[in-house]
């Protein structure tokens, strides 16, 4: 069993990019199936399901959507396997850009569209830092030069990713990374994460809605940089 | 450069899937070639096909090869060994950055000196009205501003063998000093274009239609003349409308 992890910021195309993988994908003899995660709803099960493979659709609801990928990535494979896939390609909701869900065995994706400009590599982190590939989409509507320009910036901060200039209308570069996918490698037990997740030990994760600093608790973060901990 | 460079379009299917009836096309090194047709007929899909040296891989099934040979993976999507340059429609920048960023960024990109920035800058601003300053943001350039700022980074940091053009026409700057200026010593240039000027000014031109490429015609003795007498009233009209952009009377008929 091999595992796809796509992570990209919402609109950058990672549904039209896997749609056209998947079907290069099937007609290389590949089985795959897809886990289709996002926070409250969702009707690209519809886009997948047109395809004629397994889809499955998991809502974090008011869990954050990559901590709730991250612990149900077994139950993802075990799904999966029940369906006779060989390959569990996870598309994650990802939003708030701290997290990058890609354990260690899994080949990482990152989608990210070429017409939020050059600085928006520099502010996507581990999300796109620890990738194995990295999709740029949308890149029909700049110039060459400015497609190069975000080139050179991506690859500032992962120098050793494989790029691939995507585009989900014409489903340009899907066969190279179908080719990419299908050499990924093998899934093995007692995975770990790439990078950590961010603390998450205050009190707004116990259900605390008052705003204002004298209100929290734990490990907090103050506006000039200086961290500290509040509690007994 | 390479010393010996040629280019082959080998045909692909047509919009309903048809195979196209040019089969195969071949250009060579210092050669000016037109791509003409309809609105919406194709003609900048070939444009595409070439850029990123189509391997049966796009909706076309084209293939590209570089001197009879297929290109390895390497040639195809790093922009230090790209032989491939273009100067797209898609004029409007995105970056939120300065002339001068930009360009040193595109500079290290395609693996050349940062120095080169001052020479795109001061390139840029012959062939366009307003002058563009390094300090410029890109996102309040004017479309000719950009357009010229594009043909002279094409120029001066892509310089590849070979250049892509589509449709300079409609972009308010000097299209033959711009023509001239991209084709450089020795370049396959291919342009996409509505212009009898520039469309004359090709050895050879491209006919789509329907997504497919139907013809190929060179051209003739008489086309080239009719070409020098249309470049003068080309210029006359270039000169008018200077005339005209200075806030000055427009006195004599030449």
């Amino acid at each position: 069993m091999k595992l796809v992890v796509l992570a990209g910021t919402p609109g950058s195309g990672k549904t039209s990019v896997l749609l056209h993988t998947i079907r290069t994908l099937v007609k290389s003899g590949k089985r795959p199936a897809v886990v289709k995660v996002d926070c409250l709803w969702t009707d690209d099960d519809q886009r997948f399901g047109k395809l004629g493979i397994p889809v499955h659709v998991g809502l974090a609801k008011d869990m954050c959507p990559d901590h709730f990928t991250i612990y149900n990535t077994d139950a993802m494979l075990d799904w999966g396997a029940s369906n006779n896939a060989d390959i569990v390609l996870n598309e994650t909701a990802g939003l708030c850009l701290r997290c990058a869900p890609y354990p260690d065995e899994c080949m990482a994706i990152c989608v990210i569209d070429v017409t939020t400009g050059p600085n928006t590599p520099l502010k996507v982190g581990p999300l796109l830092t620890t990738a194995d590939i990295v999709v740029m989409t949308k890149g029909d509507l700049v110039s060459q030069a400015e497609r190069e320009v975000f080139r050179e910036r991506v690859l500032d901060v992962n120098p050793s990713c494989m790029i691939i200039e995507s585009n989900g209308l014409t489903g340009k570069g899907a066969f190279e990374l179908a080719e990419l996918i299908s050499e990924g490698p093998e899934v093995r037990d007692n995975m770990v994460l790439r990078y950590n997740p961010p603390l998450a030990i205050c009190s707004l994760c116990t259900g605390e809605t008052r705003v204002a600093h004298k209100h929290h608790m734990g490990v907090l973060r103050q506006l000039d940089g200086f961290m500290e901990y509040r509690g007994e | 450069m390479s010393e010996e460079l040629t280019l082959t379009i080998i045909g692909g299917v047509d919009k309903d899937g048809v195979p196209e009836p040019v089969k195969f096309l071949e250009v060579s090194k210092g050669e000016i070639i037109g791509i003409v047709g309809p609105t919406g007929s194709g003609k900048s899909t070939l444009i595409d096909d070439i850029e990123q040296l189509a391997q049966g891989d796009t909706p076309t099934g084209r293939s590209i090869l570089i001197n009879g040979k297929k290109p390895d993976a390497l040639t195809r999507v790093d922009p230090r060994k790209k032989l491939v340059a273009q100067l797209s429609q898609k004029m409007h920048f995105l970056a939120d950055m300065t002339v001068a960023d930009f360009l040193q960024m595109h500079a290290r990109s395609r693996g050349k000196a940062p120095g080169l920035v001052d020479r795109v800058i001061e390139l840029a601003n012959t062939l366009t009205g307003e002058p563009i300053s390094p300090d410029t943001y890109l996102t309040v350039l004017s479309g000719g501003q950009s357009r010229s700022l594009m043909t002279a980074d094409i120029a001066v940091i892509s310089d590849s063998p070979v250049v892509l053009i589509d449709e300079i026409e409609n972009a308010g700057i000097k299209k033959q000093e711009a023509l001239q200026l991209l084709a450089g010593e020795g370049k396959i240039v291919v342009v996409v274009t509505h212009d009898p000027v520039l469309a004359l000014m090709a050895s050879r031109r491209i006919v789509i239609r329907n997504g497919a490429m139907v013809d190929i015609i060179t051209t003739s003795r008489e086309e080239q003349d009719v070409c020098s007498r249309i470049t003068q009233v080309d210029n006359w009209l270039m000169s008018l409308r200077e005339t005209i952009r200075r806030g000055e009377i427009v006195e004599e008929l030449a």
